[in-house]
């Protein structure tokens, strides 16, 4: 082969990067020099793949490359001072070195990658921060990619990144391999905050959906790899399954007027079964090991949703039970509200707004709160009431798709009574 | 005689694809693919999900299940094609051609020993 596409080889560099700057980050113990390393690799790979073919082990390459080329940099700074002797052949790895660079980074680079996911979700910095920095710094997105699924400027996004990052090289995140207590931690920490990339893209409203679209990708493409590098993890399983069955459905939540479309009426059709297979497996792989989280139950409650071929055939009653199991792990009014959801389908509206009553004073400000308690409402009849929860849900919503379905409704509502007080006039 | 070609390649590096580069490998694919099936050539083919799906059973007495493929390995098995050629050389050609539409990552070619076609017909979507 005497020529290689450049998209092969931003695709290979895209996943070779967590690895090469986890590893350069080592060495450097500096997020900046890391990250100028690594652009000084690519820049050189650049030049020398399309002739030369690609190495069989990009990262491992990279790793060295930007390795030699920082120390290059430092020894030329140092040039007007005298320089120590064996600081020599630094830059001059021959092949034999180079094998031992790679054995030694394929022992490390589990933690390598972990650590680098893990400085970005500084408990200090707030949540569209840590998302930023993660899709700049692991991810390799562009600011100007980035900022564009945030809908905001790139200026805007230049400085919340350079702020995040100056957070972090204050914080001195440990270097020394973790150990299981802190690694468990690092786990939990950064399952979250994939969680957060996957939620920025999939809360999308319909008329940005599809810019945003790519966030729940990236985080798609960072869980199959954390996964990868902790196989056994019942929780990462869980993860993993839960953003691909939600992702599955991307294609039908929209009309074409950017509205959202809700589960029961979605045209399940177009529901992405190769990503359903995908992650029904991996739920079915984590039940096995008997060690329940949220993120497993979160899965199975999606996947039994996946597997309805109709709305009708959804096994409310398991899914009402997994709701309870999580109500345990994670106790949450939220929770609650959407376990009262499957209620109003296994046991009736009355069940379901007896159980959400409770829940009042602590969602007084919250959007679904009130959609539900309408739809409950008027599934019983009682329109007037239902009129001002739908009210009290528009005045709440946040997107204009959410605004929208509220109001429809709204007109049902209304149409209604218009036609029963015609009937009346009669 | 029966080849069993798989495929082994980069799963990160399959995955960091974009959904366009990915359908433009399997178009490109199909099109290989049409040409055998036209010869009557093509048995079946399989694409496999990614590995953090897989689980392995080691036949320990008692079996062991462990997350995870059976082995770890930079390039991992993530599908293959059963094709009917006379002989090795002409196995390579089908490879070749295979390995054009699809750079990168490597074939394994191995004879097929016994071959069951099997009943079900289930195909995933």
């Amino acid at each position: 082969m005497t020529t290689i596409d450049t998209a092969w080889i931003d695709a290979a560099l895209t996943s070779a990067r967590p690895q090469a700057v986890g590893a350069l980050l080592r060495y450097f113990r500096d997020l900046d020099t890391a990250e100028e390393a690594f652009q000084n690799a690519c820049l050189r790979a650049l030049k020398t793949w399309p002739q030369n073919g690609p190495p069989r082990d990009a990262a491992a390459w990279l790793i060295m490359v930007g390795r030699n080329v920082a120390i290059d940099e430092v020894r030329r700074n140092r040039r007007q001072q005298p320089l120590p002797e064996d600081d020599q052949a630094i830059s001059d790895l021959d092949d034999a070195e180079g094998e031992i660079a790679e054995r030694l980074d394929g022992s490390h680079y589990r933690d390598d990658i972990l650590r680098l996911l893990f400085i970005c979700c500084h408990k200090e910095l707030p949540a569209t921060q840590q998302i930023a920095l993660a899709l700049r710094i692991v991810s390799g997105l562009s600011v100007k990619q980035i900022a564009r699924a945030f809908l905001v400027s790139e200026a805007a996004m230049e400085q919340r990144i350079t702020r995040a990052k100056a957070r972090v090289a204050e914080a001195n995140v440990p270097f020394e391999t973790p150990g299981a207590v802190e690694r468990s931690e690092r786990l939990a920490a950064v399952a979250a905050m994939i969680y957060l990339i996957f939620n920025e893209g999939y809360s999308a409203s319909g008329d940005t959906a599809e810019i945003r679209k790519p966030l729940c990708e990236e985080a798609i493409r960072l869980a199959r790899l954390l996964l990868r590098l902790f196989q056994s993890e019942p929780e990462i399983m869980g993860l993993t399954s839960l953003l691909l069955l939600q992702h599955a459905r991307s294609e039908a939540r929209f009309d074409a007027d950017g509205s959202l479309i809700l589960l029961d009426d979605q045209d399940r059709s177009k529901w992405n079964q190769k990503l359903i297979a995908e992650g029904v497996a991996l739920i079915d792989k984590a039940v096995r090991h008997r060690k329940s989280g949220p993120y497993q139950i979160q899965a199975a409650i999606a996947a039994l949703h996946s597997r309805a071929e109709k709305p009708e055939d959804t096994d409310w009653k398991q899914i009402d039970l997994l709701y309870g199991a999580l109500e345990l792990v994670q106790p949450s009014p939220v929770v609650t509200l959407n376990r009262a959801v499957a209620v109003s389908k296994v046991r009736g509206a009355e069940a379901a707004l007896e159980m959400i009553e409770p829940l009042a004073p602590r969602l007084a400000n919250y959007f679904h709160f009130f959609g539900v308690r309408g739809a409950f409402l008027m599934q019983l009849g009682r329109k007037d009431e239902a009129r001002v929860a739908f009210d009290r849900a528009i005045a709440l919503a946040n997107t204009s798709a959410e605004a929208a379905h509220i109001r429809m409704h709204l007109d049902r509502l209304m149409r209604e009574s218009q036609a029963a007080g015609s009937k009346a006039g009669k | 005689m029966l080849y069993a070609i798989l495929c082994y390649h980069d799963e990160d590096f399959v995955g960091s694809w974009t959904k366009e580069q990915d359908e433009a490998v399997m178009k490109k694919l199909a099109v290989v693919q049409d040409k055998l099936t036209k010869q009557g050539r093509l048995g079946p083919v399989a694409r496999l999900l990614p590995t953090t799906a897989a689980t392995t059973l080691r036949k320990d007495d008692p079996p062991l299940v462990l997350d995870g493929p059976y082995a770890e390995t930079k390039e991992q098995l993530l599908g293959f094609y059963i094709v009917d050629c006379n002989n090795l050389d002409e196995a390579l050609d089908v490879a070749r051609d295979l390995g054009a539409a699809n750079p990168g990552g490597a074939y394994e070619i191995r004879p097929v020993g016994l071959f069951a076609p099997g009943k079900s017909g289930k195909v995933p979507a």
